[in-house]
């Protein structure tokens, strides 16, 4: 018993903490090697993301979008699918939104509009996932392969349908006209306004409340109820799925839909939100930071979360350093989440041996 | 008495807090056959690995022919003359036996010298002590008391003069098993020491000359076979008394629960696994179905639990006629009352990541009881793991903790109290009590042996003719996909079942019993 709850501390608690600590530390010899002041570069990235209001703004906005992609992976892991598509399957949500906002929006009110729109958003991301999941399941084509593939022909597909379809005449622009103000969500400023507070201008907008009902959402669904229980079975065990007589198959569809309909939602963020237009590679990036999202938070909604967050604030506070040492450049933000993602995804277990026989022993003494 | 051609003082081994092997002593004199006995878990394999090299002991020394040795690895046991066949054959199974013979002795980068070589050294090896093998078929064609053969002349190739076997007969016909012994006898005679590693009491005192037994990673009994009797052993392997017959109401059996019709089960390739398998279960009894592993009773069991789909014939269960045009899935068959305790609780019975509570209802995950509208009630679903797990005495109570932390007899109990927990009809068993110890067993035997005895029907595969023996009513027999045989509760022996299992039977003997 005693182990037992000691290996959950382990590996909820300590080893992840552990992971990001060694991570920091070799950025910090990065520094060094660069000849940045590690100090120095480490106040400017925390006061960054989050010592003012406007880049608490910033690094919410982003956590929004990883927390979208990261439970849209961490669902998909539950049961057995590594789904790679969350790129391709948020930039197809976008199609959804602006669809329904240019086609709708002159009629429609907000309060039938926004719901329609957000709907849209995550039926066209289960759409594009669906057909990879299906070919998953009745056809044996391997998910992440699929997965990769319709990331690249979503790319192709808008950028056709942008230039040629979209665009307004005469612009030469790949980006729709503007929608109507009907289809924009309110902005976190005018959100706060309503009770008097004031919050200064920034992209984040109440996207993030959706975000939030999602984790709870997934939380109830994969651990609560008996769809969830049979999707982390087949991820588990899925031949004891069939001797309890559950179709995989049908499993892999349910799956793969939640996934692709929660990885659309980046587009409710970045086209209701912030831009207000369907532009090019406005999912650039998130879908694949989704998985190393779910990969930190062990593919559990609270653990989405907070690695959410953590690189919410490393893209915020990194674009502040990039901006006030001149010889760091973006690149160094994407080294820097390329050791995060290094020591808590790939060297996830690193530590765990030693620390095991080092916990057993402490308790062994007690 | 000979020397000790292997002898232990105080070896001991633990793993984090549990302590596999404390102060083990043993002395194996040369040239004899030593047979070590306990229950799973009692230390046995982990006693085999430090001699074998793949651990090292914590303390203790191991002498070899009187000279103390320290065994860093298998490489070095071998050195020193140790051979090891393990109960899962260590074979690649394209090779033909030369080449497995051969593999890590190959002595140099052209194969054809080291052929010749291996090959004329097998030749006296084979005429020496009798075991003929065919040097030049891939092992996969072969039985698998040939390939058990190929193992042993592995480890006497590399001069092996102790050969430790661990469980050797697990996956043998009664008649490859006594092929075996004859061998081994031989190899005594030439002078190997022989340890025999297993937990059937049966070959113990069949082929040893003094048994050590095993119990909670102690050695606790040294016994000349000849002075020792297979109660004495039982009792010392669980330290109790073992009550051997479980209480079995006499009966008459009432309607048939379910009927099998010509029954055939196709692999992906097209063989026939199942082959026209006909079969009744009544209320109120239990048919047994014997055969060595592999012979088709495992597609048998999962074509009726509607967990493969069959090619040909028909299944009649609770009114419902299943034919290959309309399957019935396992979520169907649960709800017709029909409760399935799969062969490999760790493939299929339990889900090992999920908390044991969790693992109580697969399968059941639908029933209303479980389920509160939109959401499970897991306070529900506790609350009967919990009596369960008193009734079933699943060891420890914690519902909570994760279905891997239980020992392979209370993983079965979680398994077989949902099954029987159900309150199904009919209940299909293969292989209750494998992995299981003694004191289990027994208690698993009787809750079956109660749901016959409350009148339900019950279809048992096993490939422990002990088991089948003890429970059934009639014992039907499968070889090579087909019924080769019935044999009622009466009249069943070992030789006959034996002789079925093996299709070996005089057929116009067997014409009565044929289904």
């Amino acid at each position: 018993m005693k182990a037992a709850t000691l290996n959950k501390f382990l590996s909820i608690f300590l080893l992840p903490v552990l992971n990001i600590l060694t991570a920091f530390i070799f950025t910090t010899l990065l520094f060094l090697v660069i000849g940045i002041d590690p100090w120095e570069a480490a106040k400017i990235l925390v006061q960054g993301a989050f010592g003012y209001e406007e880049g608490i703004g910033y690094t919410l906005y982003y956590t929004t979008n990883f927390i979208f992609t990261g439970l849209a992976v961490a669902i998909a892991f539950h049961a057995g699918l590594f789904n790679i598509g969350g790129e391709g399957q948020a930039y197809i949500g976008g199609l959804g939104v602006s669809l329904v906002a240019l086609g709708l929006g002159s009629f429609l009110p907000p309060i039938f509009l926004l719901p329609l729109a957000i709907l849209a958003a995550a039926a066209f991301g289960a759409a594009w996932a669906a057909i990879p999941a299906y070919l998953q399941a009745y056809r044996g084509s391997h998910i992440v392969i699929t997965t990769i593939m319709f990331n690249f022909l979503a790319a192709s597909l808008m950028v056709y349908l942008l230039v040629n379809v979209f665009s307004e005449a005469g612009q030469g622009m790949p980006a729709s006209r503007a929608f109507p103000d009907s289809a924009s969500l309110w902005t976190w400023q005018a959100f706060m306004a309503q009770f008097g507070i004031e919050f200064a201008a920034s992209p984040l907008n109440i996207s993030i409340i959706l975000a939030l009902i999602c984790c709870v959402a997934v939380w109830v669904f994969l651990w609560k109820t008996r769809w969830g229980y049979e999707l982390r079975t087949v991820g588990a065990n899925p031949e004891a799925a069939i001797y309890a007589g559950i179709n995989p198959k049908r499993i892999i569809m349910l799956a793969m839909l939640i996934s692709g309909a929660l990885a659309g939602f980046v587009a409710v963020n970045e086209l209701l939100g912030v831009q207000h237009r369907l532009v090019l590679g406005f999912n650039t990036g998130y879908g694949f930071a989704g998985i190393a999202v779910a990969l930190m938070g062990r593919n559990h909604p609270i653990g989405v979360m907070l690695a959410a967050l953590l690189f919410g604030a490393l893209y915020q506070g990194g674009a502040e350093l990039a901006f006030e040492i001149p010889s760091v450049t973006r690149d160094v933000v994407v080294v820097i989440q390329g050791l995060i993602i290094l020591f808590s995804g790939a060297l996830e277990f690193m530590y765990r041996a030693p620390l095991q026989r080092w916990l057993l022993s402490f308790a062994r003494e007690a | 008495m000979n020397a000790c051609a292997l002898e232990l003082i105080g070896v001991s081994k633990r793993f984090g807090l549990v302590k596999a092997n404390q102060d083990i002593s043993l002395c194996v004199p040369s040239g004899t056959i030593h047979g070590i006995i306990g229950e799973n878990g009692a230390g046995k394999s982990t006693l085999m690995s430090i001699i074998y090299g793949f651990y090292q002991a914590d303390s203790g020394e191991i002498r070899i022919q009187g000279q103390t040795v320290t065994i860093h690895d298998s490489k070095q046991a071998i050195a020193l003359g140790i051979g090891m066949v393990h109960q899962h054959f260590m074979l690649v199974d394209e090779f033909t036996a030369l080449e497995n013979i051969m593999l890590g002795a190959e002595g140099g980068a052209l194969l054809h010298e080291g052929e010749q070589r291996v090959r004329k050294r097998l030749a006296e090896l084979s005429r020496l002590y009798g075991l003929e093998v065919p040097l030049d078929i891939p092992v996969n064609q072969l039985a698998v008391g040939v390939q058990q053969r190929i193992e042993i002349l592995k480890t006497l190739y590399r001069e092996a003069r102790i050969l430790i076997l661990d469980e050797p007969t697990g996956v043998l016909t009664p008649q490859e098993a006594d092929d075996l012994f004859k061998i081994l006898h031989t190899l005594k005679a030439d002078g190997v020491t022989i340890l025999l590693i297993t937990h059937k009491l049966r070959e113990i005192m069949a082929i040893t000359d003094q048994v050590s037994v095993m119990r909670q990673g102690q050695m606790v009994a040294h016994r000349e076979t000849a002075a020792t009797s297979m109660p004495e052993l039982a009792e010392l392997m669980v330290g109790r008394k073992v009550r051997q017959s479980v209480d079995r109401h006499e009966q008459s059996t009432g309607q048939v629960l379910l009927e099998v019709r010509n029954l055939t089960v196709r692999d992906k390739q097209g063989i026939a696994r199942v082959n026209k398998v006909s079969l009744q279960v009544a209320a109120g009894e239990i048919v047994g179905i014997a055969g060595v592993s592999g012979n088709g009773q495992s597609e048998l069991l999962q074509a009726l639990a509607g967990i493969i789909p069959f090619s040909e014939g028909e299944i009649s269960f609770a009114g419902q006629n299943i034919t290959p045009k309309q399957p019935v899935n396992a979520a169907r068959m649960r709800e017709l009352g029909m409760a399935h305790v799969p062969e490999d609780r760790h493939r299929m019975g339990l889900v090992l990541p999920f908390a044991a509570y969790q693992s109580s209802i697969l399968g059941y995950q639908r029933v209303d009881k479980y389920n509160h509208g939109l959401t499970l009630n897991d306070p529900a679903i506790r609350t009967e793991y919990t009596d369960r797990a008193e009734q079933f005495d699943i060891r420890p109570r914690d519902p909570f903790l994760g279905s891997n932390n239980f020992s392979g007899g209370n993983q079965q109990k979680i398994v077989l109290a949902r099954e029987i927990g159900a309150d199904p009809q009919l209940l299909l068993v293969g292989q209750p009590t494998r992995g299981v110890d003694i004191g289990a067993i027994e208690f698993i035997h009787q809750h079956i042996m109660d749901m016959r005895n409350e009148g339900k029907g019950i279809l048992l595969v096993s490939v422990e003719l002990d088991e089948i023996m003890t429970l059934s009513d009639r014992i039907l027999v499968m070889c090579g996909g087909v019924i080769t045989g019935e044999v009622g509760r009466e009249q069943a022996n070992e030789q006959i079942l034996g002789l079925l299992m093996a299709n070996a039977l005089d057929p116009n003997e067997s014409q009565g019993h044929s289904a």
